[in-house]
């Protein structure tokens, strides 16, 4: 984003697009959570939010917190990157679901989970793109995802860097998923790069001003 | 006192300074055993590339923040020639094939992982301000909280999966 984009606060109209997005994408996900679950998945409606990266930590509880996320880098007719954020709780819930059997016995998740968890994290962020792409038609291409499983301040330092910025606001989209009756909560946060949020604005019909 | 990323402190009353959660980013911790003053900077890439940021983001970049700690740290009172240093962090969190691509396209010279760079960064300019490194914690590919008592120079680093260690 240029200087002038990252002051600009988005109106509650483009906040309101961007919200829609999430919803269809969260659809998305949420059939393909479900067939690879074998389960039925309810969502909630998803919140959209506006902050500033370096704020990130403190939605999953602090720069401490232990949270898996999954980080893909974005390419084709706009750039950025997408990360998913899960609370310990939920990727271990989550996890089990997708490979059933005991935590090893440190409580930790093991390797297998954790390539589960890489997939499925993979999985959701296209079911986003995809739905971004259809809205707005444009091409996304998303990369292999990423994994990781530590503290979230050193997560949000890693996407920092990848990106060169502090000052940047991002897009957030909170969405709880319900799995057999377990809430499952994922933060799905979207890096534009430097015109992408604008483009996609446009394509959305809610330009800048 | 809780050093952010890219920020850069000065702990006077031996105050303890910390960076939570340290990724890619480099904590570095110099003081004057002696005089008992110690700063922390929260390192984010390795080079300004000429940008004049100002003292405010001078914590940012390993070219501006070591030579910016040492400087504040003599200004209060600290001797030039018996400040020490110690470094951590420089982990690469994610691997991701063909990542990195920005940092890539402008590095000279074989891509190395960005922590890796902040670190050797970090490393040129101690050796260049002759302050020697006396500890270090990093690489590896996971995160690190780090606390610094600048009143005796101890640093606490702590990660989830390889506990507590004092360097």
């Amino acid at each position: 984003m240029t200087p002038e984009e990252s002051n600009r606060s988005l109106s509650a109209i483009q906040i309101d697009a961007l919200r829609e997005v999430g919803n269809i994408g969260a659809g998305n996900a949420a059939i393909a959570l479900s067939q690879m679950v074998d389960k039925k998945v309810d969502l909630s409606v998803p919140k959209a939010i506006l902050l500033p990266l370096v704020g990130v930590p403190d939605l999953v509880g602090g720069p401490e917190t232990t949270v898996a996320g999954v980080y893909l880098n974005i390419a084709g007719d706009c750039s950025g990157s997408i990360l998913l954020l899960l609370e310990k709780e939920s990727a271990t819930l989550l996890a089990g679901l997708m490979v059933p059997g005991e935590l090893d016995k440190s409580g930790e998740i093991g390797v297998v989970k954790r390539s589960a968890l890489q997939e499925t994290g993979g999985i959701l962020s296209g079911a986003y793109l995809s739905a971004l792409g259809q809205l707005t038609g444009l091409f996304f291409k998303p990369s292999v995802p990423g994994f990781a499983m530590d503290m979230a301040g050193a997560i949000i330092d890693y996407v920092l860097v990848d990106l060169g910025a502090t000052e940047d606001q991002v897009l957030v989209v909170e969405t709880d998923f319900m799995v057999s009756g377990i809430k499952i909560l994922g933060h799905l946060i979207l890096f534009p790069d430097l015109g992408t949020l604008a483009t996609i604005l446009e394509r959305l019909g809610v330009p800048f001003e | 006192m809780n050093v952010g990323v890219a920020e850069l402190k000065i702990a006077e009353n031996s105050s303890i300074l910390a960076s939570f959660g340290l990724g890619s980013c480099v904590a570095v911790a110099m003081f004057d055993p002696l005089k008992k003053i110690g700063g922390l900077a929260h390192v984010m890439l390795p080079e300004s590339r000429g940008k004049d940021l100002g003292a405010e983001a001078a914590g940012k970049f390993a070219d501006t923040a070591v030579p910016h700690l040492v400087d504040e740290l003599v200004k209060k009172g600290a001797r030039k020639n018996a400040l020490k240093c110690k470094i951590v962090g420089g982990a690469q969190m994610f691997e991701i094939p063909g990542a990195q691509r920005k940092e890539s396209a402008l590095a000279c010279g074989p891509p190395a992982h960005i922590g890796a760079r902040n670190i050797e960064a970090v490393k040129r300019q101690l050796e260049e301000l002759r302050v020697p490194l006396i500890g270090e914690d990093t690489g590896g590919n996971y995160g690190r909280t780090v606390k610094f008592n600048s009143s005796n120079g101890e640093v606490e680093v702590s990660s989830i999966y390889h506990g507590r260690t004092l360097i």
